[in-house]
């Protein structure tokens, strides 16, 4: 009973930045219908952008609040991963529109290897650890076997921090122009430029958003794991995307709930099952979901026009 | 959709005939702010390990460098848009009078000298670096660069029936060269068979492997498969990691037999390959066989590829990659079709696997990574999808164009002595793969026209078709 408490804990906790992840997934495809393959190294990129900047306020500026620190690495990584995230579509999305069907997702695996191979080249290929930010825990109760069940104050800062952004994001997404230009462009993209929505400007600005809570996972992850390599975009991108084809792609609240579902399997999997085997089971999942339930658990059916 | 407008000639005035200095330098000036914006701090700081601390090197001086060179290459690109948009605009005297002729493309010139000509360099190559170099071990670097390539040039080949051919886009191949190669080690460590005999058994296991994985996949468009292709390529290398007890896991096989001379090993002591033929013995002999086997072996796969394309089954894959939905209107069975592209795909995956675990004696799962996937891929992208040629050189390029810059040494002494261009390799695939996408998104050397022609062949070039979307 205690492990399962504990497990189910720090699932929600890694499904959290699963759930951000894949909001960045999910609403690429909704708006252009592509797989953003580089999105997982993204967030990798994030990630590090966090790291460096945590170094700069804590060792040279001397800010001894990690509260503080995080705060404003947050809003940086967040800041320049967007730019990242910009740019990325500038240069090798925006031209492909109209280009044959696979052209965009060849793209995309080559910006993948593109920035993890970037990182590497510019940050070496070691893994990075960070000295621990946060370290409490607060013991929620004891079991008899004496096995403690604690919420470490990371793992609070994790999930308050998601839930808010993706409280500030799902009135961007529902209340403002924004996005309402972007939901219609998701509907109806040569419509939506008929009616005087800018599309290209749209567009961009979904990687933007994308980008930006991928820079929150990235941050997040950072705290959590406490270390980051350059090859740590792909396989918490494939769940990610895993995450989002599950909860049905295109659905933003489908991208929250499969990315808790992810992190709970892959936490309780590693817990009752074996520890070896978890990538092996996210993968499965991944295969049977894309097979069997194309559509996932939110998503809208989808209709193949000729 | 692309019709030319017919405003063309009206808009000859419009169009400066002095380049916008100004425009330019502040569109090239706002490039190189971005670029500044994107090297902070990934670029400025570079983070260094000593104990348990990490602290920060800055490395202002690269990030200037750097954001020069995006102004000037902005600056240029400017340049050459603009003089290229005043010579369209300038209509030439000919333009209209002479009737366009739709005239051969200059590859389809050279490609009836050039391939007699690379056919001939690979099956002379040994004897050119031995004449060359002066000797069999001075030449050994040189043959067995050539066996690397061919084997790319192989899994290119392999990989573009699947991609090229038949337009599914998979991103595990390596699974089914890892399956070759843990094929023949298997066999051959647990019941000492030959590798004459695991070579086809290697391509049948793997072909089999791909109709297994092909199957349920079949239903998916183009990018789910790509996503599932690439999840079962992770699984099998897990797997492969995972299951100790049949490989050994992360550690790999080792000692795996040594090809032989069709039964007569490649060994200094009597009854040896050198003993047999009256030679001395040296260990190039073997790595010179090794090297004339993987040759047969790609030309193997390419003559099949070549001849199946003509076939009623390799029509159905060309006409697939077109339009699928069209495909199947016309009666054509996509299940197969998809699945014998997998198969035969997957088959030569497995017969490049098997060389591979004979050639290095030793094979692990750390082998077959999802960036050997992206590598292969990474070739018949930038060969154009479905031209053969195409792929030999991207492999030539790609593969031996790093480890031949390695070799130059006034590169050290421009980057400095570290400096190591196997190390930048990936990075230049990564932006190889997205420039190709943007520019030329049917390959340098696109050839990719129909097999099969009504009477005579008119040139119409690959790029010019737009693709169906199904």
């Amino acid at each position: 009973m205690e492990i399962f408490v504990q497990q189910l804990i720090n699932g929600l906790t890694l499904g959290s930045i699963y759930g951000l992840i894949a909001i960045g997934y999910t609403m690429v495809f909704g708006i252009i219908g592509m797989v953003n393959f580089a999105h997982g190294d993204v967030f990798m990129l994030s990630a590090f952008i966090a790291l460096i900047f945590f170094l700069i306020l804590t060792t040279w500026l001397g800010i001894s609040s990690v509260v503080l620190a995080l705060f404003f690495v947050l809003i940086i990584a967040m800041v320049l991963t967007s730019l990242w995230g910009w740019t990325v579509e500038r240069i090798a999305y925006r031209p492909l529109r109209g280009s044959f069907r696979l052209a965009p997702l060849i793209s995309a695996i080559g910006v993948s290897i593109f920035l993890s191979n970037f990182v590497q080249v510019a940050q070496g290929a070691r893994n990075k650890p960070t000295p621990p930010m946060v370290q409490d825990v607060i013991v929620l109760f004891q079991g008899e076997s004496g096995y403690n069940v604690a919420l470490s104050y990371k793992q609070v800062i994790i999930m308050v921090v998601t839930a808010v952004l993706l409280t500030i994001f799902w009135y961007v997404v529902q209340k403002t122009s924004l996005g309402r230009a972007q939901r219609a462009c998701e509907q109806d993209r040569k419509m939506a430029a008929l009616l005087g929505i800018n599309v290209d400007r749209t567009i961009s600005l979904t990687f933007v958003i994308g980008a930006a809570l991928a820079a929150v996972a990235g941050t997040m992850y950072l705290l959590y794991y406490g270390v980051v390599s350059f090859t740590d975009g792909f396989v918490p991108g494939v769940k990610a995307f895993t995450a989002a084809v599950l909860g049905g792609i295109g659905s933003l609240p489908g991208a929250v709930l499969g990315g808790l579902i992810i992190g709970l399997i892959e936490t309780f999997w590693s817990a009752y099952f074996s520890i070896e085997y978890k990538d092996v089971a996210a993968f499965s999942i991944l295969a049977i979901v894309l097979i069997f339930m194309p559509s996932g658990i939110l998503g809208r059916p989808e209709v193949e026009k000729v | 959709m692309n019709a030319p407008s017919i405003t063309t000639t009206a808009k000859t005035n419009t169009v400066s005939r002095h380049f916008d200095m100004a425009a330019a330098f502040k569109d090239a000036l706002k490039a190189a702010l971005i670029m500044l914006g994107l090297s902070i701090p990934i670029l400025v700081y570079k983070t260094d390990q000593s104990g348990a601390d990490l602290f920060l090197t800055p490395r202002w001086g690269l990030v200037a460098i750097v954001c020069a060179i995006v102004f000037g290459l902005r600056l240029v690109l400017h340049a050459f848009t603009a003089s290229r948009a005043y010579r369209q605009a300038t209509p030439s005297p000919h333009q209209a009078t002479e009737p366009v002729h739709a005239m051969p493309s200059a590859f389809q010139h050279v490609s009836r000298f050039a391939i007699p000509f690379f056919v001939g360099v690979a099956v002379t190559f040994p004897i050119l670096v031995y004449l060359i170099q002066g000797g069999l071990n001075e030449s050994r670097y040189w043959v067995d660069l050539g066996i690397l390539i061919l084997t790319y040039v192989m899994l290119g080949w392999g990989l573009n029936i699947v991609v090229g051919l038949a337009g599914l886009l998979d991103l595990g191949y390596v699974a089914f060269y890892a399956v070759g190669a843990y094929s023949y080690a298997l066999l051959s460590t647990t019941f000492g068979l030959s590798f004459w005999i695991c070579l086809p058994l290697a391509g049948i296991l793997a072909a089999f492997w791909g109709v297994i994985l092909g199957f349920p996949v079949l239903r998916l468009r183009g990018d789910y498969l790509a996503i599932v292709t690439l999840a079962f390529g992770e699984i099998i290398r897990l797997v492969l990691i995972n299951w100790v007890d049949l490989t050994n896991g992360g550690a790999g096989i080792s000692s795996i037999p040594r090809a032989t001379f069709f039964g007569i090993p490649f060994s200094s002591g009597e009854g040896g390959f050198a003993d047999t033929f009256g030679l001395e013995f040296n260990g190039m002999h073997r790595m010179i066989f090794l090297y004339y086997l993987i040759l047969a072996l790609a030309l193997l796969t390419n003559f099949v590829t070549m001849r199946l394309r003509k076939l009623p089954v390799g029509r159905a894959w060309e006409a697939l990659r077109e339009d699928e939905i069209a495909c199947r209107s016309l009666g054509i069975n996509t299940t197969n079709t998809k699945l014998t592209a997998f198969a035969i795909g997957a088959m030569f995956g497995g017969f490049a696997g098997s060389f591979f675990a004979v050639r290095q004696g030793f094979v692990s799962p750390e082998s077959f990574n999802f960036l050997e996937s992206a590598i292969i891929l990474a070739i018949v992208v930038m060969g154009g999808m479905g031209s053969q040629i195409g792929v030999a050189i991207a492999a030539i390029v790609l593969v031996g164009g790093p480890e031949i810059l390695r070799n130059l040494t006034f590169l050290q002494s421009v980057f400095g002595s570290g400096f190591d261009p196997n190390e930048y390799r990936l990075l230049l695939f990564g932006a190889g793969m997205v420039a190709m996408m943007v520019w030329r998104p049917r390959g340098l050397i696109s050839e990719r026209e129909p097999s099969v022609i009504l009477k005579e062949r008119k040139a119409i070039s690959g790029s010019l078709v737009k693709e169906g979307h199904g």
